[in-house]
């Protein structure tokens, strides 16, 4: 648990963050989205002290961070930024065990580690692990940053705007594999970004600031639905606001159990349980059909999902 | 990458190009022309009055030539441990405010001439190599100094950043990341600082150091055109060959660490 209190941040007259608390939970993912100027990357440098508080404390597991030395405290935490920042004159192998190195862990279990983390990113060490970055592509290049900020199995991975440089299309598969490396290693991730889209999509919660203050912090729904502050309404985007609360729920948690066999029809469409509820209504869009049936990974039906039952949950309360 | 390794097979044979020929050319001579001197006369005659010797014979001009190469490399070592050293304490957060002072001192250094340092140092320490040490010193901060500066301040910041964020103390980033990113500038303005004083060297025979300047002097003070053309060769063609191997290493040295 990180524990944020009365986090100011001034520079001169100018404050950039104005006491922020807020308590991240262990084991989850934490969006900070805003505009440009917002504060949330001084913010979230105020965690590994790459930038120091002017007041406010930070406490990771109880822990005053202001207690320690901040290179060492640093070595503790992950800490990923966008165009990945990545040593040109090191490979990718030696990349990822910088912080290993400053741990003075043994050859061995670097090795192995490096090894582990490259295969987990879909990269082939033997192919991988003695090419220099400028050898890799824009995703690959990014995907190294992140396991050289995991290299050290760190609790804490920080990520300002980690995927800003990347084309849509890898963005997409790179925000899928953070979360099944979130799941897979159970870290807790703080990430930074000034698109409400990512914030969605990865946050279990998201705190939106403007002007260095918090404006709010909660779950994605709840910013849907009980937006605190009018700029929060404006920036989760009014007009489309149903269709993101349906993108937040999958089809396996909406599917309506099947006991009424008889009413279904071979025409359904089927989806897949992983699917969001928003994918679900255009795929019924486009066919014309009025239901679908979920089915999980291997193929067996889960249940169903009428137009119905997915319009019930686009509304706040539903 | 694996493109370049099959370029380099496929190169097979070595076949040297025209400067990579001129180059073997030029060291060629200059070594026949040290270790054998005399054979030369016969090319140096002409230049040559009332039946003055034609090659150089108050001394051995190989000795003069590897004196003159150690005053030249002592300097420029001599500089860059003080122009680095300096060019890294002006680019620290808290040695920032010395860098309009170092500058101004570094640049001093070059602009007063090194015939001027000679004149003041020579009542301070005396004749011999100290003088022209002290001169050639002064005169080879500046490119170093500000190569050092130019290469430490064109690392990445995203790069600095990542490193700082990792958990590298202030020297671990220098030297792990800072420094050999700086590294082909750096020896870019150590390279011209050791061919500057190849040449400039010479001028500390006037007070006594050993080097080629003395065969120029020599010839300059018995009117010998052969002697001052003789000393003026040898050191312009070490300047050249000095020149080129420091740019090969500068490469080798770079391509090794992979440093663009």
């Amino acid at each position: 648990m990180i524990t944020l209190e009365q986090l100011t941040k001034r520079y001169g007259d100018s404050t950039v963050v104005d006491a922020v608390s807020m308590v991240i939970e262990c084991n989850s993912v934490t969006v900070i989205v805003g505009t440009s100027g917002s504060g949330k990357s001084t913010l979230l440098r105020m965690i590994n002290r790459l930038v120091e508080p002017s007041s406010g404390r930070v406490l990771i597991e109880g822990n005053d961070t202001a207690k320690e030395h901040a290179h060492l405290l640093r070595r503790r935490i992950g800490y990923a930024i966008q165009g990945h920042g990545l040593f040109p004159h090191r490979t990718v192998a030696e990349n990822i065990a910088i912080v290993p190195r400053l741990l003075g862990w043994a050859a061995p279990r670097i090795q192995a580690r490096t090894d582990e983390l490259l295969e987990v990113f879909q990269l082939d060490p033997c192919t991988y692990a003695r090419k220099f970055p400028h050898q890799l592509s824009g995703g690959q290049q990014q995907r190294v940053g992140v396991a050289r900020a995991l290299a050290a199995e760190p609790a804490v991975l920080l990520m300002d705007e980690p995927f800003g440089a990347l084309d849509p299309i890898i963005r997409a598969k790179a925000q899928d594999d953070l979360l099944d490396i979130q799941r897979r290693f159970g870290t807790t991730i703080v990430l930074v970004t000034h698109d409400m889209d990512e914030a969605f999509r990865l946050g279990d919660r998201v705190a939106v600031m403007s002007h260095g203050r918090l404006l709010q912090y909660d779950r994605p729904a709840a910013l849907l639905a009980r937006p605190a502050d009018p700029l929060v309404s404006r920036m989760v985007g009014m007009a489309d606001r149903a269709m993101r609360l349906l993108s937040l729920t999958t089809a396996a948690e909406a599917a309506v159990p099947d006991s009424t066999r008889s009413d279904r029809t071979t025409d359904d469409p089927v989806v897949s349980a992983s699917a969001s509820l928003r994918e679900v209504l255009s795929e019924l869009l486009w066919r014309g059909a009025q239901a679908a049936t979920v089915v999980d990974a291997g193929g067996a039906p889960l249940g169903r999902l009428s137009v119905a039952d997915i319009l019930a949950r686009g509304r706040p309360n539903g | 990458m694996s493109a370049s390794a099959a370029e380099v097979r496929k190169r097979g044979p070595i076949v040297p190009s025209l400067p990579a020929l001129l180059r073997f050319a030029a060291l060629g001579l200059l070594v026949a022309f040290l270790l054998a001197p005399q054979s030369f006369a016969p090319v140096f005659a002409p230049l040559t009055q009332y039946g003055a010797p034609a090659i150089y014979d108050q001394g051995n001009l190989l000795m003069l030539t590897l004196a003159h190469i150690a005053t030249a490399c002592c300097a420029a070592a001599a500089s860059t441990v003080v122009a680095v050293g300096l060019g890294i304490l002006v680019t620290r957060r808290s040695g920032a405010e010395f860098l309009p002072l170092s500058r101004t001192l570094v640049n001093i250094g070059q602009t007063f001439p090194p015939v001027a340092v000679l004149a003041i140092a020579v009542p301070l320490v005396g004749f011999g190599e100290k003088p022209t040490l002290i001169a050639l010193f002064a005169y080879g901060l500046l490119p170093i100094f500000e190569n050092t500066i130019a290469g430490l301040q064109s690392c990445p910041p995203q790069v600095l950043e990542a490193a700082s964020g990792m958990g590298m103390s202030a020297r671990e980033r220098l030297v792990a990341v800072e420094l050999p990113l700086a590294m082909p500038l750096i020896l870019e303005g150590i390279r011209l600082s050791l061919v500057i004083n190849v040449g400039t060297a010479t001028i500390g025979s006037t007070v006594g150091a050993k080097g080629l300047g003395e065969v120029i002097i020599a010839g300059l003070l018995s009117n010998n055109t052969a002697f001052i053309l003789q000393g003026g060769l040898a050191t312009g063609l070490m300047a050249i060959l000095l020149y080129d191997t420091l740019a090969l290493i500068e490469r080798r040295i770079c391509r090794s660490a992979h440093i663009q």
